[in-house]
Formats: structure tokens, C-alpha cells, sequence
């Protein structure tokens, strides 16, 4: 195909014209390989769904394309066709897709458009060539934003679960008149510690708990921001009348302490909660006694 | 000295320190240290790294597996960019701060570490190398 200028490679695009003429052509083609390559996964979406999904993106792109901006898919142009695909990356996070399969929906209209452009071009290598260079830059273009939006959803849904274990509030529990235990887990950071002591204050005066117990069984690592943390909340505790006794001290935990040099002298540890609830019973004046079998078992 | 594997993390977040302790503890049981040891540098990876985070503004640390030919062991690497620390003495001295901590971070973990190096510049940045060895 001569060209008037003498330019042999035209840099006009043909890709709109193409996707014009032959939309319902490459959209049959299209939906026939996903639907093949889809097959293993077919319960994830319906064929209704992926059609419609389909033939939209076809026409925004189609849409996309008639502006002329191939290069760059920053642009306005793009802005209805990217929230068309952030739209699909939404419903197929839902539907259990992952990423790399969300964006391979952009890449497997490759096939067909390259197909089209093969016949199109027929003997112009030279204009073939360039047509599909630029043509696989601008899907590889879009199917990366459509991954890292695939990404970005996740990253959403990671953010508000470590929200929600925040929330788990660590439960401050009651283990006798007088006594609250508090049972620690995981990591202890300010935000959480927080939460933590407020509850634990909140709790002291609903109940008039005159002793606290902070059990660390469940805390893996025992460091000096840890341990300020519980010593904060010792020594709030102890401003509103009630005493505190830390225990789930593991053997390695305790070496550990020594080595930092954390004081905890003024306050009460003990290795196991067992042991904390009866120092506990001890000062409010109880003791533990087993009954006799003859009066436990009276008829 | 031989480094059979290494791993680089980011300290950006306080997130970032839980991995690093993560990591460090991962890595300590694949050494085969046992659980005090393995305790003893997950807390001093935890000091150095909230050190990087809070007063470097954040670095890397570079978490190696090494072995001498004689015992194996974990080295880790904390490098940030910050202000650096004028007086290292001053700052590896039981109780000191010049934040709101205790003071026993960077003392702390020298004393859980087998080896300990600090250099720092100030303006430049500082490194704080630990190694504990196994057994």
C-alpha cells in the first residue's frame, strides 16, 4: 500500500477503524478463547456477565482509541475506560479472582485484535510491525493498571482487616470478685496497648476490682516498649486503687527482661495465671482449701 | 566468614518492625538456636529496629544467616540515614534517652547479642551490627 507522503509506515493508527467495523467479530472471537480458557474456573463468573463485561470494554476502548492518544493512557480519554476496569477488578476481587488473572481478562484481547490487524495490514510487514508494537504497549499498558488496582483492592481489604483486629478487643475478663484478668495476645503496639489499658481501666471501676491481672502468655516478644506499656498500665491501675500482677512469664521471657535491664520490681509476676489468681485470692483474704470427701460428697 | 542466606527488609512503619522481628525469628530457628537465644535477638532486632524507625526515621536491615566454619549464628545489619547520635557513650548508657523509651533499647541489646557494633555519623546516619551465635 503506497503512501502519498512517500512514508512507508503510516503513523496513523488503523485500530479504531478495525474495532469499528469488526467489534461483534473480535468481541465472538474474544469470548470464545476466555470462555475456553476460563473453563477450569467456569463457576467464578457467568458467561452473561463476562460477555457484558466484554463487549464494554471493547466499546470503551473502541471509544479510547478514536482520540488518537495510544501512548498514554493517563489522559481523560482513558478515564472511562480505566473505571470501567476498575469496576470488573471490584466484582472479579469478589468473585475470588486473583490479580494476575483479572489483568489476563485485558491480555486475552490481544489474540483477536492481532488477528484483525493481520488481515488488515496483509502484505505491509513494515506497518504490521509497528501497528503491533504499538498496540501491545498500550494492552500491556492497561492490563498493569488493572493489575495494580486488582493490588490496590486487596490492599484495601488487608488494611481494614488489620482495622478489625484492632477491634478484637482483648476482652478483660473476670476471674472473681475483686479480681480482673486481662489476657494479652500478639503484638503489643501503642495503638493497640491503648485500647487495652482504657478497657482495663473502664473495667476497674465497673467492677471495684481491687486487683489486676495482665497475663503476657500469649505476647511473643517481651521488648522495652512492651515493657513501658505495662508498666504505664500498672501504674494507672494502682492511681485508681487497684494492684497489678503480670504472669505468663516464660522462662526465655525472663531472661530476656534481665538482660534488657527492665525493672520490674515493684510489681507482682508470677509464671502462670494459675499462680496469679491465687496471690490474688491471698491478699483479698481468701484461701483455697480441698473439701473433705465425706462432707464434698455428703448424701 | 560466610553468609549462607541474607534478606533485606524496610523500616518504614511500625508494621515493618513486626516483620523484622518476624523475620529474625524465622531465621533464628532455621539456625538452630534455641529459645532463649532465639528470644534474646528477636527482642534486640525489635530495640534496633524501632531505634531505625523512630530516631533514624526509618532504614533497612539486612537479616543474614553466617557461619564461621566453627558455629553457625544470625547477623543483623539496622543502617539508617538520620541525624546520627553525637555521643555513642552517652546513648549506650543504661537509663539515657532523648526520646520517651525507657533507655535500655540500645544497651539492652548489646547485652542479648554475642557481638555488637555501632558506628554513627552525625548528619550521615547510623549502623548497629548484632550477631548471636548458636550454642
Amino acid at each position: 500500500m503506497a503512501d502519498p507522503t512517500g512514508v512507508t509506515v503510516s503513523t496513523i493508527s488503523r485500530l479504531p477503524k478495525l474495532l469499528k467495523i469488526h467489534e461483534a467479530q473480535i468481541l465472538k472471537v474474544w469470548m470464545d478463547e476466555q470462555l475456553a480458557s476460563l473453563s477450569r474456573r467456569a463457576g467464578l463468573i457467568g458467561d452473561a456477565e463476562l460477555r457484558a463485561q466484554s463487549k464494554n470494554f471493547l466499546s470503551e476502548f473502541h471509544k479510547a482509541t478514536q482520540s488518537g492518544s495510544l501512548e498514554d493512557i493517563s489522559g481523560p480519554q482513558w478515564a472511562s475506560a480505566k473505571a470501567l476496569l476498575a469496576d470488573i477488578c471490584r466484582s472479579r476481587a469478589e468473585q475470588g479472582f486473583t490479580p494476575m488473572e483479572t489483568a489476563s481478562f485485558v491480555l486475552s484481547v490481544r489474540g483477536p485484535l492481532m488477528d484483525r490487524l493481520q488481515q488488515e495490514y496483509g502484505n505491509d510487514a513494515a506497518g504490521l510491525a509497528a501497528e503491533m508494537r504499538s498496540s501491545n504497549l498500550l494492552l500491556d499498558k492497561l492490563a498493569l493498571y488493572t493489575a495494580e488496582v486488582a493490588l490496590q483492592n486487596r490492599e484495601t481489604i488487608i488494611k481494614r482487616q488489620q482495622e478489625e483486629m484492632l477491634e478484637l478487643s482483648t476482652p478483660v475478663v473476670r476471674l472473681f470478685p475483686g479480681v480482673l484478668a486481662l489476657p494479652l495476645i500478639g503484638t503489643l503496639d501503642s495503638a493497640r496497648t491503648q485500647i487495652v489499658m482504657e478497657n482495663l481501666l473502664q473495667k476497674i471501676v465497673e467492677t471495684e476490682a481491687t486487683i489486676a491481672i495482665l497475663d503476657i502468655t500469649g505476647v511473643a516478644t517481651v521488648d522495652t516498649l512492651v515493657a513501658q506499656h505495662l508498666l504505664k498500665t500498672v501504674a494507672a491501675a494502682r492511681l485508681m486503687g487497684a494492684d497489678c500482677i503480670i504472669s505468663g512469664i516464660r522462662p526465655q521471657i525472663a531472661q530476656t527482661i534481665v538482660h534488657l535491664g527492665v525493672e520490674l520490681q515493684n510489681v507482682a509476676t508470677k509464671a502462670t495465671l494459675a499462680d496469679a489468681l491465687f496471690l490474688a485470692l491471698q491478699r483479698n483474704g481468701f484461701s483455697v482449701q480441698r473439701l473433705a470427701k465425706e462432707s464434698a460428697g455428703a448424701k | 566468614m560466610q553468609t549462607t542466606t541474607s534478606d533485606r527488609l524496610t523500616v518504614r512503619a511500625e508494621e515493618d518492625v513486626v516483620k523484622v522481628r518476624q523475620a529474625t525469628r524465622s531465621l533464628a530457628q532455621k539456625t538452630g538456636l534455641n529459645l532463649v537465644d532465639q528470644t534474646k535477638v528477636v527482642t534486640a532486632a525489635s530495640e534496633l529496629a524501632r531505634n531505625t524507625l523512630v530516631y533514624g526515621g526509618g532504614g533497612e536491615v539486612l537479616i543474614e544467616a553466617i557461619s564461621d566454619g566453627m558455629r553457625s549464628g544470625v547477623r543483623l545489619t539496622f543502617e539508617d540515614k538520620g541525624p546520627g547520635i553525637a555521643d555513642i557513650e552517652l546513648a549506650m548508657k543504661d537509663g539515657f534517652t532523648s526520646g520517651t523509651g525507657l533507655g535500655l533499647g540500645l544497651s539492652g541489646a548489646k547485652r542479648l547479642a554475642n557481638e555488637f557494633r555501632i558506628e554513627s555519623r552525625l548528619g550521615e546516619g547510623t549502623t548497629v551490627v548484632i550477631t548471636k551465635w548458636k550454642g
